[in-house]
This record gives C-alpha cells, structure tokens and sequence, in this order.
C-alpha cells in the first residue's frame, strides 16, 4: 500500500533581507528531509527550538511556499497545485497549533469557527451545519451548548478541543500536531493526548505530531523522526529508537528528558556549547561541534553522513555502529 | 540546620469584582533550610507564583498580602519592612529569576553593565572591582570567554546564555536564597539540563538555599529535598522528595502522576483528572479537589488541614486518617 504522505528532499531557506539590504546567509531551516506517513500512523517529529521541524509541517500545508522538494499526498503532488486545487487538498490535510488562542478569530463564537470549514467547503447547509457543529463539539469532549461562546470564554485544554473539533470538521485524512500540547498543564496534556489517540482509532486518521517533548512522543507516535539543524539525523519505530538510540543526539536528548523518578538515576549527558545557526551550520556532520561520540574525528567534520540503516533505526553517523549508551559517556565524566 | 526562611499561613488576596476579596493564595506555610532545595510544585493558577512574589513583596496591587501572613528572613520580619530597608532585601537576601529571560534583562545595556549594578547596589565595590565580580559571575554560570561576553548584549546571547546571564545578576549580591520560578519551563530539554546543572552546583558550593517553582514533576525528581505540591491557592501534600515520589498520597498528587507520559515502562493510556481547575474567585467549599476527587467521600465537605500520613509527609485530605 501507497503512504499516505512522501515527502522527498524538501528543503524549506529563509532568505534575510528587506529593510536592512538582503545580502545575508538564508537560513537553512529544512535542509533536505524525507520521510512517509502511512494511513491511521503517527509520524512524531522531534526536535529542539530551530531544528525546522514547524517549518516542516508548515510547508506540507503550503501555508509556506517549499524552496525545493516534493510532497505526495493521497497520490496527488502537493507542491505542483495552483491555488484553486489546493483549497480542496486543505480538506484533507489540517492543522493544528501549539496556541490555539492566536489561531481562533476572538470575535466568532466556537461555533461560527468550527462551522467555517463546513460553509467554506460546501460539506452541509442550513439546519444540517448546526448540526455537525454540534457533533463535533460532541466528539471532542465538550458542551454543545459551548457553540455560542467565544473563544476567551475557554481555558487552554477546551480551546485546543475547539482548534480539534474545527480541524475535524472538513473531514480530514490527516492533521499536522504542531506541539498541540506543549502549553498545557499536564492533567490537561494527558486529556488532549488520550483524545488525539481516540480520534485515530475512531476517524484512521493519520498525524504528521510535531514535538519537543519525548515522552509525550512516546504515547502517541509509532515512529519517530529526530531533526537537528534541519536535517533527520535518526528515525525509525519509537520504541526501537528509545531503547537503543544510535545517533549521538538521539542520545544527549533522551538522557535529558527529566524523569518523575528519584529512583531510577538515569545518566544525564549534558551538551557542550550552543546549537550553531542555521544560518551558518558547521560544514560535515551538523552535530559535530558538539558530538562527545568517542570515534569522532576528520571524517566527521569534512563529509555530511547520510541516513542509513543501523539496527532498527536509520541513523546520519558515520560512527553509529559504536555510538555509546548514555550511562558510558557519563561515566566517562563526558 | 540553619532555618533561612519560614513563611506561616502566607494569604495573598485581590478584590473581587462583586466586592469582598479572594485569595489566590490561601494558608500557605513553608521553611527553608541553608543548602537545601524545596520544591513548590503545581499546574496554572494553583498559587504557585504569587507564593514567590509575596517573598519579596513583589505582589502587583490591587493584590495584597493579607495581615495574619508571616515571612521571617532569618531574624528580619519582611513583611514589617518599609524603602529601603526592603530594597535591601530584594536581590541581597533573596535572589529570583524568571520563566522569561528577556523580558528581565535590559536590552540596551550589556550584560557585564547589568551584572555590575546588581553588584554595585548591593556591595561597596569600585566600579573596576564590579566590573571583576562580573566576569567571575559569568564563568561561575558557565558562560565560555566570560571577559569578552561582558560587553555583549542580551539579543546576541541564547536563551540558555541568557538565563545564566539572570542567574548571575541574582547572585550577584550574594543571596543566601534563590527563588527560581520556572527557570527553564522556555528552554530546550538539553539547554534544560545545563541549567538545572549550574544551580545545583551553585548550591552545593554556596551553600545557598533554592525554591524551585515549577509545573514539571520530572525537574523536582532530580534536584529537590524536599516538595509541596499546591493546588487552589494550598499546599496539598508535602514531603521529602524520594517518599512523595514513592508514596504520592494526595489524590491530586496522584492524579497528577497518573497524567504524565513516561519516558521508560509500558505504556498505557493516560489517566487525566477530570475537570478542571477552578478559578480562584470560587475555590470549592470543603476540601477544594473535592470536585474532581475520585476518592471524594462524606467528610470532604469539611476543608481538611494538613494530616500526618508518614515521616514528615503530609497532605490536605481526610483520607489520612484512615492510615494512621
């Protein structure tokens, strides 16, 4: 069976410029990724701050134009649509965002956001729009009733239902997660978590779930994909990858997660020095200015290293067969 | 143990838009001991923050901290301090820093000037000798060519570099306490682990006191002695951190571990708490998680105090008397 979604090469440069003259470094925020969704899977990307992983899901949607690349989405090649053609693929492909606050219009009630898809399409009409309104109210755990506030009524776990719902009513395949839960209060975390799974199960929808935070990942995506300075550096089934992470990064970001557990003293790697600019990424490996991966050397610095598979995951090391676990490098005093 | 800080039945009240007051912040008592890290743990609008700021009484008005509330700096009654006998307070006994970086730092200023007049307004230095203490600060945070990033200014640093920047204007008085709200919550897991690195060496080596202020769980496992957990303007449970993490006995407490995805472990379907957290206009009669309480029985209409359940653990909740 066909993915879903193929994404191949894409490569997403900002140029700097305008007012104070354009001869600046573009920023390399998507460097050349490539990854597939099938139908009914969670693909997580994770990543810090400035891996371009929002940039990835953005220009998926073309809510920002790819610099180079191709995207084929239910067979249909995505960045090659004109503007008319590409409304309908936005019937099949939503998002939704880490503040939905900034993405709801404070003066439409709930219900006229949610309703807005479904006019926009031509998915109902009359007394029937009201009614799916309300549906889909239902099915994402809130009051019906709820149709006639606005948006600053709500807390933050109710308007990410509202953001759902209004995602849901063009009866998507697929939604792009942009770090859907990142702002919430972890009670809160837990309830959108168990709905996004929920829907899944019910809809077979697919998530492209765009995250920082690797556990949440963990209950939520079947793989995963790590970006550092826009590139994958390692991918694959997440269990797979969590257990025996084969790229040195893979590795420092897992050992920082901050586990609820005094008990069970994981080894912390803490990373030298700052994520380089993506304006200006170091040339060979991206990680290589920070790597503490003990068979590093010239190669690492000179020769980009291209995703391969190692293992179970692919991984971008020229080294990833050695890789340590994290308990051997912070033992070493790394 | 030398008790650096004891805070007793801390309220902190607002007008209330019908008239009357309400109080985000309501009985809430906590000491600190030199070197030690104390926890205050709990999700938006607990009381959490508002904790903090009464410290330093920093409370924006109309807010208030209501009369009855003690806070005790070792000898010194902040709460009977006026000018600048409380400035003197601020930054010299009690250093703080912020979620937010670059919203405390001056952006036309360098950060060697920044760190500098903290110094300078609090110890009788020459401004060469400010100047000295500053770059010292830098490489005690562990910023890399601390005498070359005194003259940077806070838009060209990161936000980790930033928040060492903070941290080095807070210690820049020699504080014997350091309140820190959220201090990574922004940050990046790994710029995270940095940060959370120097502050534990800092205490360790200056024996200063830390009152960590955060929402995350897995923070406090690593750093804290002890924890108390706040929900609806109290404290609901408290306890050293190794028997609250084995033993979670606040139905809240607990429900707050049931909702957090593990990084290790089979994974299951996460428990949420139900509901949501009431505003504090209208705390709950009785116990105030009642509501959402699962294990919510007959007595949880009247409100519980703090119950022995173990070794210098407590919690707010009727239950306890059960397991005496």
């Amino acid at each position: 069976m066909t993915p879903l979604l193929q994404v191949r090469d894409l490569v997403k440069h900002y140029t700097a410029g305008g007012l104070f003259g354009g001869s600046a470094r573009p920023v390399r925020a998507v460097d050349g990724v490539s990854f597939e969704v099938g139908h009914g899977e969670t693909l997580a990307l994770v990543g810090e701050s400035g891996c371009g992983k929002s940039s990835v899901g953005r220009t998926i949607l073309r809510l920002q134009e790819p610099t180079s690349g191709a995207a084929v989405f239910e067979g249909i090649d995505v960045f090659g649509l004109d503007r008319l053609t590409l409304r309908r693929l936005r019937r099949r492909m939503q998002i939704i965002f880490q503040d939905p606050y900034s993405s709801l219009n404070p003066r439409m009630t709930v219900g006229a956001a949610v309703a807005e898809g479904i006019e926009i399409h031509q998915l109902a009409r009359g007394p029937e729009v009201g009614r799916r309104v309300a549906a889909l109210l239902r099915e994402v755990g809130l009051d019906p009733g709820y149709a006639r506030r606005y948006p600053h009524e709500f807390s933050g776990g109710q308007r990410q239902r509202v953001g759902i719902a209004r995602a849901l009513a063009v009866e998507p395949s697929f939604i792009v997660c942009d770090e859907p839960v990142s702002a919430l209060d972890v009670s809160v975390q837990a309830q959108v978590l168990n709905l996004l799974a929920d829907l899944q199960r019910d809809r077979g929808l697919s998530y492209l779930f765009i995250a920082h935070d690797l556990a949440v990942v963990r209950q939520i995506a079947q793989r995963v994909a790590v970006m550092y300075l826009g590139r994958i550096v390692e991918a694959g089934p997440t269990e797979a990858l969590l257990a025996t992470p084969r790229h040195p990064y893979t590795v420092a970001l897992l050992s920082a997660v901050p586990e609820p557990d005094p008990v069970r003293r994981r080894s912390r790697i803490v990373l030298a020095g700052d994520l380089p600019s993506p304006s200006n990424p170091p040339p060979g490996c991206p990680f290589h200015t920070r790597c503490f991966h003990p068979a590093r050397n010239e190669r690492c610095r000179t020769e980009v290293p291209v995703l391969r598979p190692v293992g179970a995951t692919t991984v971008a090391c020229h080294y990833a067969e050695s890789t340590p676990a994290a308990q051997e490098v912070a033992g070493a005093g790394a | 143990m030398t008790r650096v800080l004891d805070v007793r039945d801390l309220r902190v009240s607002f007008p209330a838009p019908g008239g009357g007051r309400f109080h985000p912040v309501d009985g809430v008592s906590f000491s600190l001991e030199r070197g030690e890290t104390l926890a205050l743990v709990g999700e938006s609008g607990c009381g959490k923050s508002l904790t903090s700021l009464a410290l330093l009484r920093l409370v924006p008005p109309p807010g208030r901290v209501d009369p009855g509330s003690t806070i005790r700096l070792g000898d010194t009654d902040v709460l009977a301090l006026e000018g600048e006998a409380l400035r003197r307070i601020r930054g010299r006994r009690i250093g703080m820093i912020f979620q937010d970086p670059m919203t405390s730092l001056n952006p036309v200023f360098t950060v060697g000037d920044q760190i500098a007049e903290g110094v300078r307004a609090h110890l009788p230095v020459s401004k060469a000798d400010a100047r000295e203490r500053a770059r010292a600060l830098l490489q005690e945070v562990g910023i890399p060519d601390p005498a070359e990033r005194l003259g940077a200014y806070p838009h060209q640093l990161s936000g980790g570099m930033r928040q060492r920047v903070m941290i080095a204007i807070a210690l820049s008085a020699e504080p014997d306490i350091l309140v820190a709200d959220e201090p990574t919550t922004a940050l990046d897991v790994t710029v995270q682990a940095q940060i959370l690195e120097v502050l534990d060496e800092l205490r360790r080596r200056r024996g200063m006191a830390v009152l960590l202020i955060t929402h995350d769980l897995g923070i406090v496992a690593g750093r804290a002695d002890r924890v108390a957990v706040m929900y609806a303007g109290q404290i609901v449970e408290e306890a050293p951190t190794g028997e609250l993490f084995a033993h979670p006995s606040h139905p809240y407490t607990q429900g707050l571990f049931a909702s957090v995805p593990r990084i290790t472990g089979p994974v299951q379907r996460l428990t949420p708490i139900g509901g949501t957290v009431p505003p504090p206009t209208a705390w709950p009669a009785g116990c105030r998680f009642r509501p959402r309480c699962p294990q919510a029985f007959e007595k949880s209409e009247l409100p519980p105090e703090l119950l022995p359940v173990g070794p210098e653990h407590r919690m707010r909740c009727w239950l306890a008397e059960g397991r005496r």
